[in-house]
């Protein structure tokens, strides 16, 4: 496609802290490439600010190449804005053309309260990893490869459901902030491999408490996960999730 | 066993059991309905209807079946009422029908006005029949004469099928959405049960509509025409 240029009208999320109610702003943005990722045109704005003498909008960005999940904007009512498998940091401007106005929020969750502007914190997602996302082995030297055997397709989905990269988009685009998504690509990946079935029915109760004390939702299977995830995680891994849940719970693993 | 039914899969499973429940109620019901189309509609239709309402099984199911549509529209509500208030603050622009389907997001909304139908229905049919049997004259009343006339009035004839319109979105996602909360929407079954749904979801509410919509515009014959054999 052709490279253009183009000036743009953001509205971004201001807010100090937690403790603030923020509002949005209006800034403009002149002779952006469309070559440029839509982070290098927050870059630009930002520097603009600062020559300003204002404050620089705060946003999370790590590995700006898909795969920290860092990078939550959620950009014209779509975690990740509009491109399909795409995290911010991937998206780029030719996805808008000259004179459009950009609305840019931060993920909204009680669970992911706002630390400042765009950024948010998702501890909750890693005590939801502590109670339970990992497997309790010796270590030592390393096995032999071939030592557990696993069917191929066993390891397909496993590896599928392990790309999750706890970005926070399906509670981020889930009317209900539930964070099934991510809870069941980590329980679905660790059950279909042999080295995960010794905590197997604890850590599916233990994950689940835990993410219901952090404060996620119910969910009622609308999709909006799926459809937003930037890994393309399957809401097959939510069906697993219910039945090892279920699972647990009719083999007495609940009752403690 | 201790959260298996109140930790947040576990108000999910209480939804599908009871959603599976009432969608099993629903294939009797429209089944004794559909009776009506038959020849000798009449005759089948009451005799049906008289078995339901005596039958010692069917009416101790009675039971059982209020308390699981009570159950079912309870902790629906506040299923809805508690997945609302996990985020405090809304988004300026929402993310609408880009990501998912407006009937998948409204199913608090459509079961409301499936509850609101529900009411009105069983203050037509069910309560007087319940009170000539067991306060009045101890015997049933005939339901058939009975909706002859209920359904005379175009605006209760409107509200039904409205409230079977309604019935069926709910349906549409609640079918394959109860196999997915029990964990059998496996891959293998998946279209199946997304296919079923689906036809399930239009088939039954159409039964449905079709009856007061009958009735309304007289092509059904009159219950005079019937004369019970003693
Ligand atoms: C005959 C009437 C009804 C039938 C057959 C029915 C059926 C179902 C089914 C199958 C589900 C899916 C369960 C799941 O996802 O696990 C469901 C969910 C639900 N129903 Fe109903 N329902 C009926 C009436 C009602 C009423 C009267 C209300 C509320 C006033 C209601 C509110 C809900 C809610 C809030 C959900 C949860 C939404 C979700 O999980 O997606 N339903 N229903
Ligand atoms: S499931 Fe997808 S959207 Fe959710 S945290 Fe993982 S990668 Fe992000
Ligand atoms: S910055 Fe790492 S995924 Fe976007």
């Amino acid at each position: 496609m052709e490279h253009y240029n183009m000036n743009l009208t953001l509205k971004v999320w201001r807010q100090q802290n937690a403790q603030v109610q923020g509002s949005f702003e209006t800034y403009q943005v002149k002779e952006i490439s469309s070559e440029m990722s839509f982070l290098e045109m927050f870059d630009v704005l930002n520097e603009q600010l600062i020559h300003e003498g204002k404050e620089p909008i705060t946003f999370d960005h790590d590995c700006r190449e898909g795969i920290c999940g860092a990078c939550s904007m959620h950009i014209n009512g779509q975690a990740h804005g509009p491109w399909a498998e795409t995290t911010t940091c991937q998206l780029h401007m030719r996805a808008f053309k000259d004179g459009d106005t950009i609305v840019v929020e931060p993920w909204r969750a009680g669970a992911f309260p706002v630390i400042k502007d765009l950024m948010v914190d998702r501890s909750s997602f890693d005590r939801i990893i502590q109670a339970g996302g990992y497997i309790s082995v010796n270590t030592g030297n390393a096995q032999d490869a071939n030592n557990l055997p696993i069917a191929k397709d066993k390891a397909d989905e496993s590896f599928a459901a392990a790309t999750c990269i706890g970005c926070g988009a399906c509670v981020a685009s889930c009317k209900n902030s539930s964070a099934m998504l991510f809870l069941s690509a980590k329980v679905s990946h660790l059950a279909l491999l042999p080295q995960g079935e010794a905590e197997r029915a604890t850590r599916v109760v233990n994950m689940v408490d835990q993410m219901d004390k952090e404060g996620f939702g119910s969910c009622t299977n609308t999709g909006a996960c799926e459809a937003e995830c930037p890994k393309g995680i399957s809401i097959m891994n939510i069906r697993r999730l219910n039945s090892e849940y279920i699972k647990a719970g009719f083999t007495g693993t609940l009752a403690k | 066993m201790k959260k298996i039914f109140t930790s947040s899969i576990g108000k999910k499973l209480v939804m599908g059991f009871t959603g599976v429940f009432l969608i099993s109620f629903l294939i009797v019901h429209c089944y004794i309905n559909a009776l009506v189309f038959l020849p000798n509609g009449i005759e089948k239709y009451l005799a049906a209807g008289h078995f339901m309402g005596t039958n010692f099984i069917v009416r101790t199911m009675e039971v059982g079946l209020m308390a699981g549509i009570i159950l079912h529209i309870v902790q629906g509500l506040m299923l809805t009422v508690q997945n609302r208030s996990k985020r405090p603050v809304a988004y300026n622009v929402a993310p609408g029908n880009k990501s998912s389907k407006w009937y998948s997001r409204s199913m608090g909304l459509l079961g409301t006005l499936i509850l609101l139908f529900l009411v009105l229905h069983l203050t037509h049919f069910w309560m007087p029949n319940r009170y000539e049997q067991h306060f009045g004259t101890g015997h049933e009343i005939n339901l058939y004469e009975k909706m002859e006339l209920v359904f005379q009035n175009p605006w209760i004839v409107l509200v039904y099928v409205l409230g079977c319109i309604s019935l069926a979105w709910h349906l549409i996602h609640g079918f394959w959405s109860a196999f997915q909360t029990l964990g059998l929407y496996t891959p293998k079954y998946a279209a199946l049960i997304k296919g079923i749904g689906m036809a399930f979801s239009i088939i039954v509410p159409l039964i449905f509509i079709a009856m007061p919509v009958a009735f309304h515009f007289g092509w059904l014959p009159p219950s005079s025409s019937y004369v019970p054999a003693h």
